[in-house]
């Protein structure tokens, strides 16, 4: 008996090779029969590239909110930002704030007068160590690792917030209604979001890939500078290597890619 | 024991008889009236295109697949540039390539979405195109 079962064992193992010999042949055969290369996928050639994107905001150059509604008016064309009439609903990706509720840290009572009242342009920060990343439950919203980045998949969105909860920056904004009917002017190079999707900046990552610079810096006549903060050739680099800056929260170690000369 | 014995048995043989002419009707008041597969309209654009991103045979079958791995090469890895197998390339976006030569969604997407009972939702975000008369 103990025979018979060794001589099975050995025929099964047997056949089982020669299936898996002649299969992965069959494989082979068929790989190099094609004719016709496999279509791919390819970065477009003028796309801007960067180890780490970042900014920086010349606070000095503001002197009214008068400077800042271009900026912000040119991010809610492009991007099809709904403007719902309800101050609760709205929707965010750059905007202005007081000092106090940019830099709750810095803000003390003997604060120089001139920056009490100035608006202060604010936007998601591209954190190093993003928290709305790691609260995701779908990764949804994640940080590309070829530039740091951090985007939206708005498809996988499922709209349970968590992200809007993790952000210390409140940079994240959350469609309660359709937002259709209320974008004043449709971009259709852009998509729209639906009702219960999160949104935010996304550095203008649609244009970096054809080789322009984010929509708010076209527009901010040298108030804002974009670049590589990993190349110490960089606009950017350079700004910060002369300059003193503040970035918002420093104390919560998510490292912002917002840099603020004051 | 005793022999068992059916009760009205004409009542329930009539009975079977309207319950499987019932559960059957479809089948009967429709037989042979197959709904015509539908016809898709070409735009003026989209017919000067002459071949589409892939054969037409591929695109009738797998668009959807299609557009779920340009989606995710393109929000994933910024990857944009499609270069199909004849070499020729294409932008990788629903909004600004797809439905730029598709323009008409009634007369193209769907009819077919119809025909199939697929509802996807991809213009809920993706332009429903403007010069699309409802």
């Amino acid at each position: 008996m103990d025979n018979s079962r060794r001589r099975f064992m050995k025929a099964t193992s047997l056949a089982a090779l020669g299936v898996g010999v002649t299969s992965s042949l069959d494989v082979m055969a068929a790989g190099g029969g094609h004719s016709e290369p496999q279509p791919r996928m390819l970065p477009n050639q003028k796309a801007l590239t960067a180890r780490r994107w970042g900014m920086v905001v010349d606070t000095r150059k503001i002197k009214s909110k008068h400077d800042l509604e271009p900026i912000i008016e040119a991010c809610n064309k492009i991007h099809n930002i709904p403007n719902y009439q309800n101050k609760n609903h709205e929707i965010k990706w750059i905007w202005e704030e007081e000092f106090k509720h940019a830099f709750p840290t810095q803000n003390h009572d003997r604060l120089v007068n001139k920056f009490k009242h100035m608006p202060f342009l604010v936007l998601c920060n591209h954190c190093k160590n993003p928290p709305c990343v790691r609260a995701c439950p779908t990764k949804a919203t994640f940080k590309r690792e070829s530039d740091g980045i951090v985007l939206m998949d708005f498809h996988r969105c499922i709209g349970c917030r968590f992200c809007m909860a993790a952000c210390p920056f409140g940079a994240r904004s959350f469609n309660f209604r359709d937002p259709k009917e209320f974008i004043p002017e449709i971009n259709l190079e852009f998509p729209r979001r639906t009702k219960g999707v999160v949104e935010k900046c996304n550095f203008c990552a649609e244009r970096l890939a054809v080789g322009k610079l984010p929509a708010c810096v076209e527009a901010s006549k040298g108030i804002l500078t974009f670049g590589d903060l990993e190349d110490t050739d960089s606009d950017v680099s350079k700004l910060l290597e002369k300059h003193f800056t503040i970035r918002r929260k420093q104390t919560l170690g998510t490292e912002p890619s917002v840099f603020y000369i004051v | 024991m005793a022999k068992s014995k059916m009760y009205n048995k004409g009542l329930i043989a009539i009975g079977l008889i309207v319950f499987l002419v019932l559960v059957t009707s479809p089948f009967w008041l429709n037989f042979g009236k197959a709904a015509p597969a539908p016809e898709v309209v070409l735009t003026e654009k989209a017919k000067a295109a002459k071949t589409c991103v892939r054969s037409k045979e591929f695109m009738t079958r797998e668009h959807m697949q299609l557009l779920d791995i340009w989606r995710d090469q393109v929000v994933r890895e910024g990857d944009r540039i499609y270069v199909n197998g004849q070499g020729k390339q294409f932008n990788m976006s629903l909004s600004n390539t797809c439905l730029d030569c598709h323009s008409n969604k009634t007369e193209f997407c769907d009819r077919c979405h119809n025909y199939a009972s697929v509802n996807p939702y991809c213009w809920d975000c993706h332009i429903d195109n403007p010069k699309e008369i409802q």
